[in-house]
């Protein structure tokens, strides 16, 4: 069992606030991502669970254990750094074995143990090798195998798929989730990358300026994000926004027409919508079109409507040109309303 | 321009100054050192080979570097890895500990002369203390110990820095996140030192400790001031052959031996600390 709990966790830095009370459970066998744009304390709040860094205030538990007092070693993580720090000075072998070898494990156990994890890495044949004689991908699998090989109870892996080609990525996204899938750790994956993080997450927490503004999964997080800062970082493109004023009763008046939302509230709210949840229709906001993204399945049209863009992506068989005007109309059960006082999502 | 030749073309500069100004007075002395004024000869050889000074220098020499070069080394790393980690006043601690290199040779064999003599500041602070009635002549021929543990410690307070820059240097251009990882894979403080310091430290270590070998074994200067003729070393040999009896041939042999046991421990300090075929650092 190795759930992880992090209890009003504060960084900082000097005067700067990296981390701000952070509050997160992970549960046993989770896979975790942490998704935020850089400098938004991702991985200083990775850091702090490893050890190599000491929070301002909180606690850190995992498995029922407080470790935030505990040296690296004695915390039972193992960690894939962002630039691998596979050594340079030590053949493949050594450092997948290296901390085996600190734990001073027997000779056959080391090899038994490097050899399973190099094969489920598929680097068997390059065990011999140095670092540099590496390319970017097997290094990157040396890095993961030499964390796999600690049978750790969590592993912690900060941007691991960042230096590598989009090919590559994607084809070690796969495999890294089904391997860690087998290993049965619980993992925090750190990124900034939202397609990896959709697609290899149990949950995703998004953070933001050292908050985590929303802990959940990722079609949660796509479908109902609790705050525009979520909805305007998630998706590509993102969620639009238009401003709505209150015409009672329910009703909001969104770009000169009358919409459903929220019951309660007289001051305006923000109307968000995802741009494939829009279609064309008799009705709806009249949009002038700006740009034609022919996307091959789709077409990305960026109009304007009541002086702000929007984007809508619609089918590619229809032809629509710069300047033409459409009615575009919202799939209403996925229209989101978000308060512009507190960012936060407005039931 | 063929872009194959450009950059022999722009080493040649070096090559031809250090051709002119030392290769050139280097076989300028081997010429004098294989011959007495007829053709080739190994006589200056076995002759300074022979001399009776020539075992007790040899001694000293060796004995001085097998002392003084493991201990700076040892001092240095320490030096240095206590300097890296510093965060603040760090650039002051190592201008401090570097101030005796601006210091040349003979003028620190007299610092650490006027501690030691009889006039000096030891004797001074131990007749202060009480310690002594009279002034002790520490540097006389009654104490060839105390006089070759003053050399030593002159000589580590003189070219320890020497090293400490170098290993500074190394240090410094180590990834922390090889560290973070050696920390989060179970390695202890001295593990870290051994497993990962000392390895990706090699290429530094190689310069510091040739550069220091070679020039334990050209030590010269601090010994005349302390030990004076107590002390015989090599370099004080080759002196007295060339300025004292004349004998240039004595003194170009003599040096070419210092050579040749330089670049033999060179070549020791190279292979050992060597890296792997393969392994970048
Ligand atoms: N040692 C430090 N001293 C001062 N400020 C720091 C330190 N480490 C991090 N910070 C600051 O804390 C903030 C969070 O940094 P962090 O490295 O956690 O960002 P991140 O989310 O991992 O970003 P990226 O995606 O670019 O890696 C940044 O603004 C950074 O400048
Ligand atoms: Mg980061």
């Amino acid at each position: 069992m190795a759930e992880i709990q992090i209890k009003n966790i504060a960084k900082t830095f000097g005067d700067y606030t990296a981390l701000h009370d952070i509050n997160l459970t992970i549960a046993d066998q989770e896979f975790m991502v942490l998704l935020g744009a850089s400098g938004c304390g991702k991985s200083t709040l990775l850091r702090i669970i490893a050890g190599l860094e000491t929070a301002s205030s909180g606690e850190v538990w995992i498995g029922g254990r407080r470790i935030d007092h505990l040296s690296p070693k004695d915390r039972g993580i193992a960690m894939v750094f962002q630039n691998y720090a596979v050594f340079p000075h030590l053949t493949v072998f050594e450092n997948i074995g290296f901390g085996l070898r600190m734990q001073k494990l027997p000779n056959d156990e080391v090899t038994r143990r490097v050899e399973r994890t190099a094969s489920l890495m598929h680097i068997e044949q390059l065990l011999k090798r140095y670092s540099g004689e590496l390319s970017g991908g097997q290094r990157q699998r040396v890095a993961v195998a030499r964390a796999l090989a600690m049978e750790p109870d969590v592993i912690l892996m900060d941007e691991p798929l960042s230096n590598l080609d989009a090919l590559l990525r994607m084809e070690m996204r796969a495999e890294l989730k089904g391997v860690l899938a087998e290993s049965k750790t619980t993992a925090i994956y750190v990124t900034h990358d939202q397609v990896e993080a959709m697609s290899m997450a149990d949950r995703i927490s998004v953070m933001y300026e050292g908050n985590i503004v929303q802990a959940a999964s990722p079609i949660e997080v796509y479908r109902n994000p609790a705050a525009e800062f979520v909805a305007g970082f998630i998706g590509n493109p993102p969620m639009n926004f238009l401003r709505a004023t209150p015409a009672g009763d329910g009703k909001w008046t969104v770009a000169g027409q009358n919409v459903d939302g929220p019951t309660s509230g007289s001051s305006p709210l923000q109307f968000a919508i995802r741009p494939e949840d829009m279609r064309l229709a008799d009705s709806g906001f009249s949009a002038t079109v700006k740009v034609v993204e022919p996307l091959g399945a789709h077409l990305l049209v960026t109009c304007e409507v009541d002086g702000t863009l929007l984007r809508a992506i619609l089918d590619s068989d229809l032809s629509v040109n710069r300047g033409d005007q459409l009615t575009l109309a919202p799939q209403s059960d996925r229209v989101r309303w978000f308060d512009p006082e507190t960012t936060l999502a407005v039931a | 321009m063929n872009p194959r030749l450009l950059p022999y073309l722009l080493i040649l500069p070096v090559t031809l100054f250090l051709g002119v100004f030392f290769i050139y007075p280097f076989v300028l002395v081997s010429q004098q050192a294989f011959s007495t004024g007829g053709g080739f000869t190994l006589d200056n050889f076995r002759d300074v080979v022979s001399y009776w000074k020539f075992p007790i220098s040899f001694k000293n020499t060796m004995l001085l570097a097998a002392i003084v070069v493991p201990l700076q080394l040892v001092l240095s790393l320490l030096m240095a890895t206590m300097v890296s980690k510093m965060e603040k006043g760090r650039d002051l601690v190592l201008y401090v500990w570097t101030i005796p290199l601006g210091i040349s040779d003979l003028a620190a064999g007299i610092i650490w002369l006027a501690i030691f003599e009889q006039s000096g500041f030891l004797n001074s602070m131990m007749s202060g203390l009480g310690l002594i009635d009279q002034p002790v002549n520490f540097l006389s021929y009654q104490n060839p110990l105390i006089i070759f543990v003053a050399i030593a410690l002159a000589e580590i307070w003189r070219a320890t820095a020497i090293m400490l820059v170098i290993l500074v240097a190394g240090i410094g251009l180590i990834p922390k996140e090889y560290y973070e990882a050696a920390e989060v894979f179970g390695a202890s403080p001295w593990k870290r030192f051994t497993k990962i310091t000392l390895p990706m430290l090699r290429p530094s270590l190689q310069t510091a400790l040739v550069l220091r070998v070679v020039l334990a074994f050209e030590v010269f200067a601090v010994v005349a001031a302390l030990g004076g003729t107590l002390f015989p070393v090599l370099m004080g040999e080759i002196y007295s052959y060339q300025f004292d009896l004349m004998n240039n041939n004595a003194a170009a042999a003599l040096a070419l031996i210092v050579l040749a046991i330089s670049i033999f421990f060179t070549l020791i300090i190279l292979r050992v600390l060597r890296v792997p075929k393969g392994a970048t650092i």
